[in-house]
């Protein structure tokens, strides 16, 4: 199989590859796939809580090249987006940006379950966090 | 050394260029059709076909009559299990095979399924080989064929088949074996290893692709197989269509040079197996073996590279042609049915990488080819969120994945 050339890219180069503090509130971490399914992405967020802008975003991904690249690609997109705009971003997106194949759509699916699953373990604790203040007040 | 480098020698073999050196005149020389027995272009192609039937079953130690011309392992395959079992129908309508036989075995076998055949597929112990008290249980009074391949194409690991052979023949049943792999990469023998049928290609050792045989035992016992092929009634009626003579002289050369070189031959390659291996144990920690190591082709290594996933691997090798198990790189999407007949879970074999080395690799190139997987496996473990979770001491069993 050819890969196209920005796969190649990101799998060469992968952007923003790492971890952020996962217990810190104003992270948010979302974990997808199983490695039974050859795919595990794990994609992590780093809000400003003053302005709701996603500062920072970490990944690491078990999975082929187009799996690799779908997540770098994510996180490059993440960067500097709200994160209202960032649940705007959508598997096909990442298809039309990666020219992934058919037989490659699940990556980029995964790939979007991931920015969703982070954005939605931030708002939890962004809620957890409301929470515990109010019961303080 | 010039890249990319080659070893896949599982999947194909290059073709030896003494192979091409015998078979080129018959192209457009000696044109003649082996079956045309009235005139000097017949006999030239008939007797090259001799000779070569005579170099196959030398390396074999069966007698030239009782090779079969076919289009290769698949066709063989194909033409043994279908062959045996209308021939033999009235005699009984069971099969055994194993779970980690060749798809062109498993599936001639579910073929037979559906047209009223009973199949047992053996399940494999972990090291892959074939359990014979399970065998032996499986054995009917209906058996009239077991099918075990004589060295896997994926984990190399070599089934104990005189003690099947044996077995078989006690019961009185045929017993065929797929030899495409072990022919010419370690001594076979039908006498010693008590073998009735056998399928052949050329491709695997050096030889062109599009040509097999099969070798089908005539005496104690006979064996008798229904045609597949109907037509001209060549190869005594049990392959008809015309020889396919270039190809054929090619498989006898490459036999001819498998059994003059054997001896040096396989101690070289396991050798440079053996430093693959070493090499990358010495650079990488948690790397698995799939697959029996005694009982093992010489140049066969196969091994997972837990927390990475096998077609990213390939991806940054690709300056290296290896094929790896796991199920993005084939075209089902299920990682490799061999890898999980041995009870591996699904994410070891998503892991696995076959090397396959051949006659041409030097030790250069196995130095480079460790040497790149160790960078390469490195690189993706720095970006694999399991290998972060393993290190973190996560039972990676434990975790509760989520599905979608």
């Amino acid at each position: 199989m050819a890969y196209s050339e920005k796969v190649l890219d990101h799998y060469n180069n992968p952007r923003n590859v790492g971890s952020l503090d996962k217990k810190s509130a104003n992270v948010g971490t979302g974990m997808v796939g199983a490695p039974e399914c050859g795919d595990v992405m794990k994609l992590q967020i780093q809000v400003n809580e003053e302005n709701g802008i996603i500062e920072d975003a970490k990944f690491k991904t078990f999975g082929c090249g187009s799996a690799i690249a779908s997540s770098s690609l994510a996180t490059e997109w993440l960067k500097g987006k709200t994160v209202d705009e960032a649940l705007a971003i959508r598997n096909t997106d990442i298809v039309n940006e990666l020219s992934l194949p058919p037989v490659k759509i699940h990556c980029s699916v995964l790939a979007e379950d991931a920015i969703k699953a982070a954005i939605s373990d931030y708002r939890a604790k962004q809620t957890t966090k409301t929470a515990a203040e109010q019961t303080v007040a | 050394m010039k890249t990319p480098l080659y070893l896949d020698n599982h999947a194909t073999t290059r073709m030896d260029p003494r192979v091409l050196d015998a078979m080129l005149p018959y192209f457009t020389e000696h044109f003649g059709n082996a079956a045309s027995r009235n005139h000097e272009f017949g006999w030239a192609a008939e007797q090259a076909v001799d000779k070569a039937r005579k170099q196959i079953a030398d390396l074999i130690g069966a007698s030239p009559r009782e090779i079969v011309f076919t289009s290769g392992a698949t066709e063989s395959d194909n033409l043994a299990i279908k062959g045996v079992a209308e021939m033999y129908a009235e005699k009984g309508n069971h099969i055994i095979t194993a779970a980690t036989e060749h798809k062109a075995v498993l599936d001639t076998c579910k073929k037979l399924e559906k047209h009223g055949y009973r199949v047992t597929y053996l399940p494999v112990l972990a090291d892959g080989l074939v359990d014979l008290d399970m065998l032996r249980e499986a054995i009917t009074d209906k058996t009239i064929l077991v099918s075990i391949m004589y060295a896997n194409n994926e984990i190399g690991v070599i089934q104990p088949v005189a003690e099947i052979g044996r077995l078989c023949r006690e019961k009185g049943v045929l017993f065929h074996t797929d030899g495409v792999q072990a022919i010419g990469k370690v001594p076979v023998n039908v006498e010693t290893d008590i073998i009735d049928i056998m399928s052949i290609t050329a491709h695997k050792m050096y030889g062109p692709k599009g040509v097999g045989a099969l070798y089908v035992r005539r005496r104690n016992p006979r064996v008798q197989l229904t045609a597949q092929m109907d037509g001209g009634g060549h190869e005594r009626g049990m392959r008809s269509g015309t020889l396919n003579v270039p190809g054929i002289v090619g498989l006898g050369e490459a036999c001819a040079i498998c059994h003059r070189e054997m001896a040096t031959e396989m101690p070289r390659l396991q050798a440079l197996r053996d430093r693959l291996k070493t090499k990358l144990e010495a650079g990488l920690d948690e790397l698995y073996l799939n697959g029996s190591w005694e009982h093992r082709l010489p140049n066969n290594l196969n091994m997972s590279f837990a927390y990475v996933e096998g077609e990213s691997l390939l991806m940054g090798i690709s300056d290296i042609a290896v094929s790896s198990g796991s199920a993005c790189t084939s075209a089902t999407l299920e990682p490799s049915y061999v890898l999980k007949a041995l009870g591996l879970g699904d994410d070891i074999a998503h892991s696995s990488i076959r090397f396959g080395i051949g006659r041409f690799n030097t030790e250069e190139e196995i130095d480079y080819v460790a040497a790149r997987l160790i960078e390469v496996v490195t690189k993706l473990r720095e970006l694999s969120p399991l290998y972060e979770m393993a290190k973190e001491g996560i039972d990676l069993s434990k975790v509760q994945w989520a599905h979608d």
